[in-house]
């Protein structure tokens, strides 16, 4: 479903990915760890154009999406709920969804916000407050809810379950499958190595913009080299 | 009541007037500004154009024998917003737009080349000598003790008043509920996100310069018609002006321009009244360094959060 082939993208004169492959199949979870630095976002960010890959090609869904601008990209089906969540901090909760949806028909958007809040009863409650004074947690929600309001068929996490407490990423864990069952490919950015794992079907390792390993999931939380980096094992 | 308190009165009038106009300029730069973090310097020649275009229109229907001034200043309105905007558009998308992502100073450079070509192209194109045209709305209310001191508010005064009121609960709905205005906001908050949700930031962009544009065509009207002269260089000590209020209000910030449009105009009203005219400028500029100096972020701005 997503390619990446070869690519390498650049900060200036500063290279953080080279020739890096990956694939991510329809109705999988993949999940890509790798240390601070190692380029785990800027590959995230690659994909949806911003920075753009300076060589290599990204293809959705057989069609070639590197070279064209974000806001395109993102049209295609493609969701991201990015590093650091990013959600509109001065508004609402009703007002961030709806930036999710923004070009999509009223009524069928209309119908995906109803989903999101059925899913996450927490944005209910909070539907018309500010999502600048909103708990962390539930402000990775509203991320991953704003993500869905495009009705993406692949959503990338990158690090959703940062900084938040063990009872939420749990929670945070449980909607990422959910969504994966919905039909949603997940295309996953984690330190959490141990969970991410476990849920994955499959997993890459990067190491200074480089990939190292793949496997399945089962097979990297077995692996040593991996256990040692990121397992704490 | 005493001839000082009749006379602050007054000049609380003509600042709230004054301050009315340099608010619906200062929103330009403030919308911009919030989206982009540029000064478009170019901005006070937009409202410059939108005066004369009122003036040539106003003028060419009374020449032509219309005599409704309601349908006059209407059509005025409609052909000033209309040509102001497409300036603004137009300064964008060829001007700013392609020095997107560069060196910060590299769009204001070309802004401030932008201006110094809209004035001189004005000035070429219709001479560089003031313009005026006759009074068109007269008349108003007086009250006050005649011998002591009479205080006006003339209709003109009012129309200003109501226009920018008007203005600006649009605005302020525009922004709190359209699509596009809410799309606006999430583009000043996080340019990068509001692409990366699939949202043309390019062009959303491009609406705060139209949306800019026409309010200070609408000050334009309404300032000319108050003063009855234009000339080609009316748009740079209105554009500072209203520059200064954007950052008294707070830079970026909507309801922050209204504010600080209102403030500088009766500060400035004040000042004239117990001081030499000349002398407003000065303190209207030492406003504008003072707050520089220790309070950058304006009355109602946020801290400044260094936009990458
Ligand atoms: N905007 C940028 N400009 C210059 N260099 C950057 C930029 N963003 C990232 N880098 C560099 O690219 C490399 C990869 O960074 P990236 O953020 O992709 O790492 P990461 O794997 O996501 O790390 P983390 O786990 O800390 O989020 C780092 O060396 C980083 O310093
Ligand atoms: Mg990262």
């Amino acid at each position: 479903m997503l390619r990446i082939d070869n690519v390498n993208t650049h900060y200036g004169p500063i290279q953080a990915l080279h020739d890096v492959s990956v694939e991510v199949k329809q109705g999988e979870i993949v999940t890509l760890i790798g240390a601070n630095g190692a380029g785990k976002t800027t590959l995230m960010m690659t994909i949806c154009g911003d920075p753009q890959a300076t060589s290599g090609t990204i293809t959705f869904d057989g069609e070639q999406i590197s070279g064209i601008p974000t806001n395109k990209i993102m049209q295609k089906g493609l969701a991201i709920v990015p590093e650091g969540r990013r959600v509109f901090g001065g508004m609402t909760v009703e007002e961030n969804l709806s930036m999710g949806g923004y070009f999509r028909d009223k009524a069928e958007a209309a119908e995906t916000i109803e989903h999101v809040l059925e899913l996450f009863p927490r944005l209910r409650e909070r539907y018309s407050q500010r999502a600048g004074t909103m708990s962390g947690g539930e402000q990775q929600m509203l991320a991953i809810g704003r993500a869905m309001m495009s009705k993406p068929r692949m959503i990338l996490l990158d690090e959703p379950s940062l900084g938040l407490a063990p009872i939420i990423i749990q929670q945070i864990f449980d909607i990422i499958q959910k969504l994966r069952d919905e039909g949603v490919t997940i295309f996953l950015v984690e330190q959490n190595a141990n969970q991410a794992l476990r849920i994955a079907d499959r997993g890459y390792v990067l190491e200074h913009g480089h990939v190292v390993l793949e496997g399945s999931g089962a097979d990297l939380l077995v692996n040593e080299d991996v256990q040692k980096a990121y397992l704490g094992g | 009541m005493t001839e000082t308190s009749l006379y602050v009165i007054q000049q609380l009038i003509n600042g709230l007037t004054i301050g009315s106009t340099y608010a619906l300029i200062a929103i330009g730069y403030t919308m911009v500004y919030g989206i982009i973090g540029m000064i478009n310097f170019a901005h006070g020649e937009i409202y410059m154009i939108g005066s004369y275009i009122s003036f040539i229109v106003i003028a060419g229907l009374l020449g032509m024998g219309f005599i409704s001034l309601p349908v006059i200043l209407i059509v005025a309105l409609i052909v000033a917003v209309v040509i102001a905007s497409t300036y603004g558009w137009t300064i964008e998308r060829v001007a700013y737009r392609p020095l997107r992502g560069s060196n910060r100073l590299i769009p204001l450079i070309s802004a401030i080349g932008m201006s110094i070509f809209l004035q001189n192209y004005v000035a070429l194109s219709q001479s560089s000598r003031d313009v005026a045209l006759p009074p068109q709305i007269t008349g108003g209310w007086t009250f006050g003790d005649p011998s002591v001191f009479e205080v006006s508010f003339s209709y003109m005064q009012l129309l200003i008043w109501s226009a920018t009121l008007l203005v600006m609960v649009l605005l302020t709905l525009f922004i709190s509920r359209s699509r596009m205005g809410r799309a606006c906001r999430a583009c000043s908050e996080d340019l990068g996100m509001t692409n990366l949700l699939g949202i043309d930031t390019n062009r959303i962009i491009a609406l705060t310069f139209i949306v800019g544009a026409a309010l200070a065509a609408i000050a334009g009207l309404l300032l000319g018609l108050y003063y009855g002269v234009v000339n080609p260089y009316i748009g740079f000590i209105a554009g500072l002006k209203a520059f200064t209020a954007a950052v008294l209000g707070g830079i970026g910030s909507i309801p922050g321009a209204m504010l600080g449009g209102l403030i500088l105009g009766v500060t400035e009203a004040m000042t004239s009244a117990f001081f030499p005219s000349e002398y407003k400028d000065v303190v209207s500029f030492g406003l504008l360094v003072l707050i520089l100096l220790f309070r950058p972020s304006g009355i109602l701005g946020k801290p400044e959060v260094e936009k990458v």
